[in-house]
């Protein structure tokens, strides 16, 4: 039978319309639902379970956790939310599917360590994580060096953090790194250059941009922490010797105290106060910084890392 | 092979391909790797193992699904449309006929696993820019697929040879299903003790075991398949789907046609 043009005509027009009209009730629901507070909720929480209704094909679903892991830490990181009550339960169910997703304990182990904001402060349970890690793949040093750094930058657990880097340095083709932070953390565990070490060793050994980025800004705060105290140090020295303050950085060049004005890791001038102190022009460039914070400075919720190239 | 089996099995090859059934279900399989690099460009440094998980799964799901819903149809279809009667009245067994449908059905799912892997491959080649010696592995992993595929066509026939399509798609999944759980079946028949260990030991070689065949995993994470697994499976696969023929071949031999 030929279709009548008319109807055609009509159908199409009303078809149109309908999804041009469904289009803007739906823009309307997401508008209002975007009130309303929806809870993130894992209806299976047993990995046993998982893994069975899986039928075998728990490296798909390892994927998928894990993907939702990421979409999950990365939103409420950059919310600014600092709640992250499924993150360890969604990276132990991951692991339990696929026990050999190596990403998943290192990039896990390092959103779950940090405290807030900047990961969700459980490092006992990212300590848990890579052990479970290690015990699956024993012959993979990089597990190692993420239990020593979550040891030694979280914990503060030197004689641990010591015994992972040793451990991992025993492991065949393990990078030279491990025995150097081995004999760091037994002699000099508590220094501004161990922790300079240890960064710089995350940012050459990383192939992630976001690793990367966060262990530059942690070394470009080190950076500041160390110049800092070096900074006030001089204009001390200053005040004894001339009985008053420094005004400005140029009083003590002139002094000869210095050569020029003394910039911070992203080449903006440190800024000297009236009472002597040396602070950053822009501390939420300089996230994680101890030193040189300007007073009364409030951090953003989520700590702005600036991304490397 | 002799001619009556190969013009079976051609005419039955030809029947699939014509199913439009057939052409959705690689379309999504191919979706699905495609969608691969999706779901690896929103997580983290997995892209390659999406790629291969998901491809793979895909593959292996919609084929069994394909090999189901076809090998369901293959006797009871023939029976409906009264085309049996026109091929038997001929100098063609009942065996000929239940053989050459399994030939049929088995070379369509081969043709589609080709084409379902170029997908597959293609998404690879796509996230990773180049192939790597590991990759090979996925062929083993494929080779694999269409062994389970065998399986399944077969106990798909076994069904479709006394019962009706939907009570045979019904058992050919549940048999699929719980050969996912050979492994656990296993365990539970050795934590088993007296009447209830012979029982579940009996079942356990009974069903088939699918789980063997399932190595997406470790190819993924481009670990290596021993030989010796692809020799078990291969005598494993064709043992069994054999004797799921045979029982087919029985069944039909004594169904009533009239």
């Amino acid at each position: 039978m030929k279709p009548s043009a008319h109807i055609t005509a009509i159908c199409s027009l009303l078809l149109i319309f309908c999804l041009a009209a469904s289009t803007l009730v739906l823009r309307k629901l997401d508008a209002m639902r975007s009130a309303a507070t929806l809870e993130e909720v894992l209806y299976i929480t047993s990995p046993k379970a998982l893994k069975r209704l899986s039928l075998g094909y728990n490296g798909l679903l390892a994927d998928l956790y894990w993907t939702r892991a990421v979409q999950y830490f990365g939103r409420n990181f950059h919310e600014g939310t600092g709640r992250y009550t499924l993150l360890a339960p969604l990276l132990e169910l991951t692991t339990a599917l696929d026990p050999q997703l190596l990403v998943a304990y290192e990039y896990g182990a390092s959103f779950l360590a940090p405290p807030p904001p900047g990961g969700a402060g459980m490092p006992q349970r990212a300590i848990q994580l890579t052990e479970f890690g290690i015990r699956n793949n024993p012959n993979d040093w990089h597990l190692y060096y993420e239990l020593g750094f979550i040891d030694y930058m979280d914990l503060k657990d030197y004689a641990k953090a010591e015994d992972a880097f040793r451990r991992g340095s025993m492991v065949p083709g393990a990078h030279p790194w491990l025995k150097l932070m081995a004999a760091l953390m037994a002699e000099h565990a508590g220094d501004l250059n161990t922790a300079r070490l240890l960064w710089t060793a995350t940012y050459q050994t990383t192939n992630d941009r976001n690793i990367r980025s966060n262990a530059a800004a942690h070394l470009r705060a080190l950076q500041v922490d160390h110049d800092v105290p070096i900074l006030e140090n001089l204009v001390a020295q200053y005040r004894s010797r001339t009985g008053r303050l420094p005004e400005r950085f140029a009083d003590l060049e002139a002094a000869g105290m210095l050569r020029g004005t003394p910039l911070d890791p992203l080449g903006h001038p440190y800024n000297l106060t009236p009472d002597g102190r040396v602070e950053v022009g822009d501390p939420d460039d300089l996230p994680f910084i101890q030193n040189g914070v300007p007073q009364g400075y409030n951090p953003p919720p989520k700590p702005k890392i600036v991304p490397v190239d | 092979m002799n001619a009556r089996l190969a013009h079976i099995a051609s005419n039955t090859f030809r029947e699939a391909v014509r199913d439009r059934v057939l052409y959705n279900l690689i379309a999504f399989a191919l979706l699905m790797s495609g969608a691969a690099i999706l779901v690896g460009q929103i997580s983290i440094d997995i892209e390659r193992l999406v790629v291969v998980n998901l491809g793979l799964t895909a593959v292996s799901l919609f084929g069994v699904v394909i090999a189901i819903f076809i090998g369901i149809g293959l006797v009871s279809k023939e029976i409906e449309k009264k085309t049996l009667y026109t091929v038997l009245s001929r100098p063609v067994s009942r065996w000929e006929f239940i053989v050459g449908k399994f030939l049929g059905l088995a070379g369509t799912l081969v043709v589609n696993t080709f084409f379902m892997a170029i997908g597959v491959f293609a998404s690879l080649l796509y996230v990773s820019h180049h192939f790597q010696r590991a990759d090979g592995w996925i062929l083993v992993a494929l080779y694999f697929i269409i062994l389970q595929f065998l399986i399944v066509t077969a106990l798909a026939l076994l069904f479709s040879a006394f019962s009706s399509p939907l009570l045979s798609a019904v058992f050919a999944f549940a048999l699929f299903v719980i050969g996912c759980f050979a492994e656990d079946l296993r365990g539970f028949a050795a934590m088993a003790h007296g009447v209830s260990r012979w029982l579940a030991t009996g079942a356990a070689y009974l069903l088939p075991n699918l789980s063997a065949l399932n190595v997406i995993g470790s190819v993924a994470h481009a670990q290596p398949v021993a030989w010796q697994l692809v020799v078990a499976n291969t005598a494993y696969a064709l043992l069994y789907a054999g004797m799921a023929l045979c029982g087919a071949v029985l069944i039909f031999e004594r169904r009533n046609l009239k």
